[in-house]
C-alpha cells in the first residue's frame, strides 16, 4: 500500500515583507477558461502562482437533496444535467445503484447497448477535451470547431436513439427507455469505422506540436500516491502510471466480455493526460466493434420491472462506473418507500479538482488554466 | 488659366500609377490656381496626401476585421459573418455601429486622462509609421531621408501606448497584460531592429524609397532572395508577430489566462481604438517587412512594369496579412518564459549573425563567391543554435505502456 500523504496543501503563509509585493487575482467566475463558473483565488508573484484557492458552488442546484423528495426515476432527468457533456454515464451510473440497491436483473441487450453508449460518451467527452485544451492553450477554437464537428456526429446518433441530443433521460431501472431503432446499429458501426481516421488526424496535427510539447510536457506532475490519496481517478490517474481502471478493477455490466487494454501514462503530466485520452479512446472503438458485433436480440428492459410505485427493500447499496472523468459513484440507501432516504453522488471532476493547488504552486499564472483544462471539470458535476 | 485645364495640363495625373496621388496633386493645382501663398499650397497638399493614406488603411482595417473573420471560419470548418450584406460586407460597418453605440465605461480606480490617453496613443503612431512608407513609385506619403529610423521611433510608443492602458486601468488582469507586454515587445524588438540593420548595410542609406529602388529588376534582386536577407526576413516576420501581439506571441492579450490583458477594462469606441490600432500596426510592420525585403512597390518580374506599382505593394501586403491570420489560426500560444528565452537564446544570436552575413555578401560583390562565404556562416550556427535549442525546449513525444488486466 502507499504510505501516508506528505501534505496535501501546502498553502504559504501570506506574511511578512513580501506580502505586499503579491498579486491576489481572482480568476473567474466571469473568466474565459474556467470551463464554467468556477473561481480560483489566486495569489501571484509576478507571474508566478503562490497560493491557488478553488471557490465552487456558483451552480450548486441541490441535486441530492431534490432527489431525496422525489421518486427514484424521478431522480434520472436530474442525472443527465450533473457532468452535461456525459449524460448517458451518468444515467448507467445511477440506474446501477438502484438495481443494485433493488437486485434487479439487466437482460442482455440492454447491457450491450448500455455498454455501446457509455462508450459512445467516452468518445465525445476526450474528443471534447482535446478542443477544450487547446483552447485553453490559446488555439482560438480551430481544434475545437473540429472535435465538436465529431460530437454532432455522435449526437446525431443520441438524438435518433433517444429523442434529445445532450439530456438523454435514458436508461432505466432494469434496461433502457426503448429500443435500439431500425438501422441504428449500422450507423453506429459506420461511425465506429470513421471515427479512427478522425482519431490519426487529430493526433497528428497535435501531438507533433512544438508549442503543445512545450506548454504540456512537465506542467502539473504530483506524485502517485498524492494523487492515489487525494482520490483522483480516471484517466488523471492513468497518466500518472497507476493503472486503476474500473472496467477492469471492479468490473461492472459486461465489460469482461471485451478485449481492451488500459493505456498508462508514465509522468503524469498536462501531456500525458491528453496522450492518455487519445489512447483512451482508441481502446474505446476497439469495445465498440465489439459490442456492435455481438448485440444479442431480446429485451432492451426487464420486463418484470415495476414502474408506478417503485420501491426498494431496506438497503443501501454503492455502485459505480468508470466514467469518462474517473470514478462516478451514486450512494443511496433506501428505507423502503417511493423516495431514497439519502442519496450521494461521487463525482469525479469535483473530486480530480481538489488537488488543484498542488499542481498549480511555483507555476506561471498560463499553467493553471492549462491544469484546470487538464483536469476535466465539468461545473454541472462539481457543483451539483 | 482655369482649373481643370490645369488639371488636364499634366498629362500623367490620370494614368493609374498616379492614382493615389491624385486628390493631393488636384488640391495643389486648385489652389495654386486661385492664387494661395505657397505655404499654405504645400501644407493642404501634405494634409490631404496623410488623408488619403489614413483612408485608405481605416478602410483596409474595415475589411482585414471582416476578412479576418472570414479567413479564420473558414480554417475553423465555420462560414463565419454572412448575415449584414452580401457576404458580410457590412459587417464592420455594424461593429462599428455597435461599437460606438455602447457605454464607455471608465473603473473607478483608473487614472482618467490616462485612461483615456492610451487607445489614442496606440492609433497615433502607427498612422505616422505608415506615413513613412513607399507604397508605389509616385507614392510615398511623406518621403523621409531617415525613413526607417522614423518608423522605429514611433513605433516604440507603441508599448508605451499598451503599459499605459495596463496600469491606468487600475485593475489586475490589465497590470499583467501590461507586464507582459513590455517584456515582450523590448525583448522582439531588438531583434527586429537589428534584423532591419542588415538592410541598412547593404542598401546604405535609411531612407525607405531609396530602399526599394535598389531591389529592382525581379524578384531575384529582392533582399529576401539572399541567404542573409532570407534568414533576417524570416526572423524579422517573427518579430513582427510578436511586435503585433499576434497568436502564438498574443501574450499582451492572451484571452484564455487573463481574459483580454491590457484591454479589459476598456469598451466602446476606445476598445475599437485599440483593435484600429494593433490592425494598423499590423499594416505598418508588414508594410517595413515588404519595404525591406520583398521590394516594396518592384513587380516580381520586369516585364510587368505595366501594372500600376501600388498595386504589387498591396497584393505582397494582403500575403503578408494572410500569413498572420493562417498562423493565428493556427498555432496555440506560448508562455512567457519560453517566449523571452527564445528571443534572447534564439531572435538575438541568429539576427546579430545576419550583420557580418551581409556585409560579407556586399563586400564580396553578391556572386558565387557571396554565396559560398555566406551560406556556411548562417547555417552552421543556425544548426547548431536549433540543436542546442531543442534540446533545453521541445522535449519529444513520448511511448505509452499498457495494461491487460
Amino acid at each position: 500500500m502507499v504510505s501516508a500523504p506528505s501534505t496535501y496543501s501546502s498553502a504559504p503563509i501570506l506574511e511578512g515583507s513580501d506580502a505586499d509585493q503579491l498579486l491576489r487575482v481572482s480568476l473567474g467566475p466571469q473568466h474565459p477558461s474556467t470551463h464554467g463558473v468556477f473561481r480560483m483565488n489566486v495569489v501571484l508573484d509576478g507571474e508566478t502562482v503562490v497560493s491557488l484557492k478553488p471557490v465552487f458552488g456558483y451552480l450548486h442546484r441541490n441535486h441530492e437533496k431534490i432527489a431525496e423528495g422525489v421518486t427514484y426515476l424521478s431522480s434520472m432527468p436530474y442525472t443527465d444535467r450533473l457532468d452535461y457533456i456525459c449524460p448517458l454515464s451518468n444515467n448507467w451510473a445511477y440506474a446501477s445503484a438502484v438495481e443494485k440497491l433493488a437486485g434487479i436483473e439487466v437482460p442482455e441487450r440492454a447491457e450491450y447497448m448500455r455498454v455501446i453508449l457509455a462508450e459512445l460518451t467516452r468518445l465525445i467527452n476526450h474528443t471534447a477535451f482535446m478542443g477544450f485544451i487547446l483552447g485553453d492553450m490559446g488555439a482560438w477554437g480551430s481544434a475545437l470547431m473540429y472535435a465538436f464537428r465529431e460530437r454532432e456526429l455522435i449526437l446525431d446518433l443520441f438524438e435518433d436513439l433517444t429523442g434529445a441530443r445532450m439530456m438523454a433521460n435514458f436508461m432505466r431501472f432494469g434496461g433502457c427507455r426503448n429500443d435500439l431503432p431500425a438501422g441504428w446499429a449500422e450507423k453506429c458501426s459506420v461511425l465506429v469505422d470513421d471515427y479512427g481516421p478522425f482519431l490519426d488526424e487529430m493526433e497528428k496535427f497535435l501531438v507533433g506540436n512544438e508549442i503543445l510539447l512545450a506548454r504540456c510536457q512537465d506542467v502539473g506532475q504530483l506524485p502517485k500516491e498524492t494523487l492515489i490519496n487525494g482520490g483522483i481517478t480516471g484517466p488523471m490517474l492513468r497518466a500518472a502510471g497507476v493503472n486503476y481502471d474500473i472496467r477492469k478493477a471492479d468490473p461492472y455490466g459486461i465489460y469482461e466480455r471485451f478485449s481492451f487494454r488500459i493505456p498508462l501514462g508514465d509522468k503524469g503530466d498536462c501531456y500525458d493526460r491528453i496522450m492518455i485520452r487519445f489512447l483512451e479512446m482508441r481502446e474505446s472503438l476497439k469495445i465498440l466493434r465489439q459490442a456492435l458485433d455481438q448485440l444479442p436480440d431480446g429485451d432492451y428492459v426487464n420486463p418484470k420491472i415495476k414502474i408506478r410505485n417503485f420501491k426498494p427493500p431496506v438497503g443501501e447499496a454503492y455502485a459505480r462506473i468508470e466514467g469518462p472523468k474517473g470514478e462516478l459513484g451514486f450512494h443511496l440507501i433506501s428505507d423502503g418507500t417511493v423516495n431514497p432516504y439519502r442519496y450521494r453522488v461521487r463525482p469525479p471532476s469535483f473530486i480530480n479538482l481538489t488537488l488543484l493547488e498542488d499542481m498549480c504552486l511555483g507555476l506561471d499564472l498560463a499553467d493553471v488554466v492549462i491544469i484546470l483544462g487538464s483536469i476535466d471539470i465539468v461545473l454541472g458535476e462539481v457543483d451539483r | 488659366m482655369l482649373p481643370l485645364a490645369a488639371v488636364i495640363s499634366e498629362p500623367s495625373l490620370f494614368s493609374l500609377e498616379h492614382l493615389p496621388r491624385l486628390p493631393q496633386r488636384l488640391v495643389e493645382l486648385l489652389l495654386g490656381n486661385f492664387g494661395a501663398p505657397e505655404w499654405l499650397v504645400s501644407i493642404a497638399g501634405f494634409l490631404v496626401a496623410a488623408g488619403t493614406v489614413v483612408g485608405v488603411f481605416l478602410g483596409g482595417f474595415a475589411l482585414l476585421s471582416l476578412i479576418e473573420r472570414k479567413t479564420l471560419a473558414r480554417i475553423q470548418n465555420r462560414i463565419g459573418p454572412n448575415r449584414a450584406g452580401w457576404f458580410g460586407i457590412l459587417q464592420p460597418v455594424a461593429d462599428g455601429i455597435k461599437m460606438l453605440t455602447k457605454e464607455d465605461i471608465v473603473p473607478d480606480k483608473a487614472e482618467k486622462f490616462l485612461h483615456l490617453l492610451a487607445p489614442i496613443l496606440i492609433v497615433v503612431p502607427a498612422i505616422l509609421a505608415l506615413g513613412v512608407i513607399p507604397y508605389g513609385r509616385e507614392w510615398t506619403p511623406v518621403s523621409l531621408e531617415l525613413g526607417l529610423l522614423f518608423f522605429f521611433a514611433v513605433g516604440s510608443l507603441t508599448e508605451l501606448s499598451v503599459f499605459i492602458a495596463g496600469w491606468a486601468s487600475g485593475s489586475k488582469f490589465p497590470m499583467l497584460g501590461a507586464m507582459r507586454a513590455i517584456s515582450q515587445m523590448i525583448s522582439y524588438e531588438l531583434p527586429l531592429i537589428i534584423t532591419a540593420l542588415g538592410v541598412v548595410m547593404v542598401s546604405g542609406t535609411l531612407s525607405l524609397p531609396h530602399i526599394v529602388e535598389q531591389q529592382n529588376g525581379g524578384f531575384w534582386h529582392w533582399n529576401f532572395f539572399t541567404p542573409w536577407g532570407f534568414f533576417a526576413g524570416i526572423l524579422f516576420f517573427i518579430c513582427s508577430i510578436a511586435e503585433a501581439n499576434r497568436c502564438p506571441f498574443d501574450l499582451p492579450e492572451g484571452e484564455s489566462e487573463i481574459v483580454a490583458g491590457h484591454m479589459t477594462e476598456y469598451s466602446g469606441f476606445k476598445y475599437a481604438l485599440f483593435f484600429m490600432g494593433e490592425y494598423l500596426g499590423l499594416f505598418a510592420i508588414s508594410a517595413l517587412g515588404i519595404t525591406l525585403f520583398l521590394g516594396g512597390w518592384q513587380a516580381p518580374l520586369p516585364g510587368l512594369g505595366f501594372v500600376p506599382t501600388w498595386i504589387w505593394f498591396f497584393g505582397k501586403l494582403a500575403f503578408v496579412i494572410f500569413l498572420f491570420l493562417w498562423i493565428r489560426g493556427t498555432y496555440p500560444r506560448v508562455r512567457i518564459d519560453q517566449l523571452m528565452r527564445f528571443a534572447w537564446l534564439c531572435m538575438i544570436p541568429m539576427a546579430l549573425l545576419t550583420l557580418p552575413a551581409a556585409g560579407v555578401w556586399h563586400f564580396t560583390g553578391r556572386g558565387l563567391l557571396s554565396w559560398v562565404l555566406v551560406v556556411p556562416l548562417l547555417l552552421v550556427p543556425w544548426v547548431i543554435v536549433g540543436v542546442i535549442f531543442n534540446k533545453r525546449l521541445a522535449a519529444a513525444t513520448r511511448t505509452y505502456t499498457f495494461a491487460d488486466g
